[in-house]
């Protein structure tokens, strides 16, 4: 139980539908057992249709989100436009590497649409920046086991929009469910090529 | 075993820390003051490890001052000194020793005139929170304040719930933890209330 990615909870889920892609957090931050706060969003936004969703570690998905950031608008202003889905990939994963024999106890997630091609992108990250790309979905967080479940069953390839949501939403719902340290709320990003939607979902809370 | 609670209302902060200081099983002093006054309107209180708490909450104090002098006396809001001591732990986590030291900051920002409590822990987790506490006393408080903590609450609303959650605190807790000294921090800045 000391495990340092377990200590707080929560988890993260992105999937890929027809010209769209979601990315979802649960909102719990605890301590071991006890919750602390039910606000604890895990799914940052960089740039136009690029987010990033951070579990594990508190201490470090805060670190992170904020290392995130100032690299962010270093290359906003370097290269004057704004972050490919990509290229936050490759930077999430040689960010991490650079701890590698001291890692951020965190598992990352990178979702988001090309800015010139609005073609889906999706992938995952293990704690020192192994990339790892997926068609469909990618989980991540303390109820990893119970997502991989979940999504298994419910996802089918090229859902429109809010077939999508419903697919996510009830695959998050059901597996933060099964898990003590994960659920409090949760929070939903569709991205389409000309908006992008959020919803907080409520859901049980013990 | 030591006890600091904060509770925030809508005019400002609340926070309460015991008075007692432990050290293995006996007590050697029943008047310690847990908090440190880190600008006008920020108050930090603190538990952990004794010796790493009174050093890193000084050494928060100094910088935190420094800073102020240095920008020609324009004070850190309660945000920027929450991401600042944040950013101290966490860094320090990843030392050869970290500081096992965690706090509450009670602040009053006075440019949007909103009172906040964030809650900070040694391991550089970071949240703003209507009420929180460290240690058993969080599992002791927790269910009291769900219950009875409302958004609109006074100051003398706050005092009488926090008094719930000491009497709670003095009925459950195993041993004597000396009452707790009581210090808001509003508009007017930091003052101690205790009785």
């Amino acid at each position: 139980m000391s495990d340092p990615s377990s200590i707080n909870g929560g988890t993260a889920v992105a999937m890929v539908g027809k010209d769209c892609i979601a990315i979802a957090s649960d909102l719990r931050l605890g301590n071991q057992s006890l919750g602390l706060a039910n606000n604890f969003e895990k799914v940052f936004q960089f740039g136009d249709k690029t987010f990033m969703a951070l579990t594990g570690l508190a201490s470090d998905v805060i670190t992170l989100k904020e290392t995130f950031r100032l690299k962010n608008n270093l290359y906003n202003l370097r290269e004057e436009r704004e972050i490919e889905p990509q290229t936050l990939a490759n930077l999430v994963s040689s960010t991490l590497y650079e701890k590698r024999f001291g890692p951020y106890f965190i598992g990352p997630i990178v979702a988001g649409l090309d800015s010139k091609t609005s073609k889906p992108f999706i992938c995952g990250f293990d704690l020192i920046g192994c990339i790892d790309f997926a068609k469909d979905f990618i989980v991540s967080g303390t109820a990893t086991d119970q997502l991989y479940g979940m999504c298994e069953s419910l996802y089918e390839p090229n859902l429109e929009p809010e077939d999508l949501f419903e697919t996510i939403s009830q695959a998050l719902l059901n597996a933060v469910d099964r898990d003590a340290l994960s659920g409090w709320g949760a929070v939903v990003y569709i991205v389409t090529k000309d908006k992008v939607v959020k919803r907080t979902l409520r859901t049980r809370q013990d | 075993m030591d006890i600091i609670l904060g509770i925030r209302v809508q005019e400002g902060t609340i926070i309460a820390a015991s008075k007692a200081a432990t050290r293995g099983i006996s007590i050697l002093k029943d008047t310690d003051d847990k908090t440190r006054i880190l600008n006008t309107h920020n108050l930090v209180a603190f538990t952990g490890e004794s010796g790493d708490t009174v050093h890193f909450t000084e050494y928060i104090q100094a910088n935190i001052q420094l800073h102020t002098m240095r920008e020609n006396d324009l004070e850190l809001s309660p945000s920027a000194v929450a991401s600042f001591v944040r950013n101290q732990l966490a860094t320090s986590l990843r030392s050869r020793k970290p500081y096992q030291v965690n706090v509450l900051l009670a602040g009053y920002d006075v440019k949007t005139n909103t009172p906040t409590l964030n809650w900070i822990d040694y391991l550089g987790t970071q949240t703003e929170l209507p009420y929180g506490a460290h240690g058993y006393a969080a599992f002791y408080c927790s269910s009291l304040l769900d219950r009875h903590y409302r958004t609109d609450m006074n100051i003398d609303e706050g005092l009488k719930l926090l008094d719930d959650c000491l009497e709670e605190l003095e009925r459950r807790m195993p041993i004597d933890f000396k009452g707790c000294y009581i210090k808001v921090v509003d508009k007017d800045g930091v003052r101690d209330i205790t009785k």
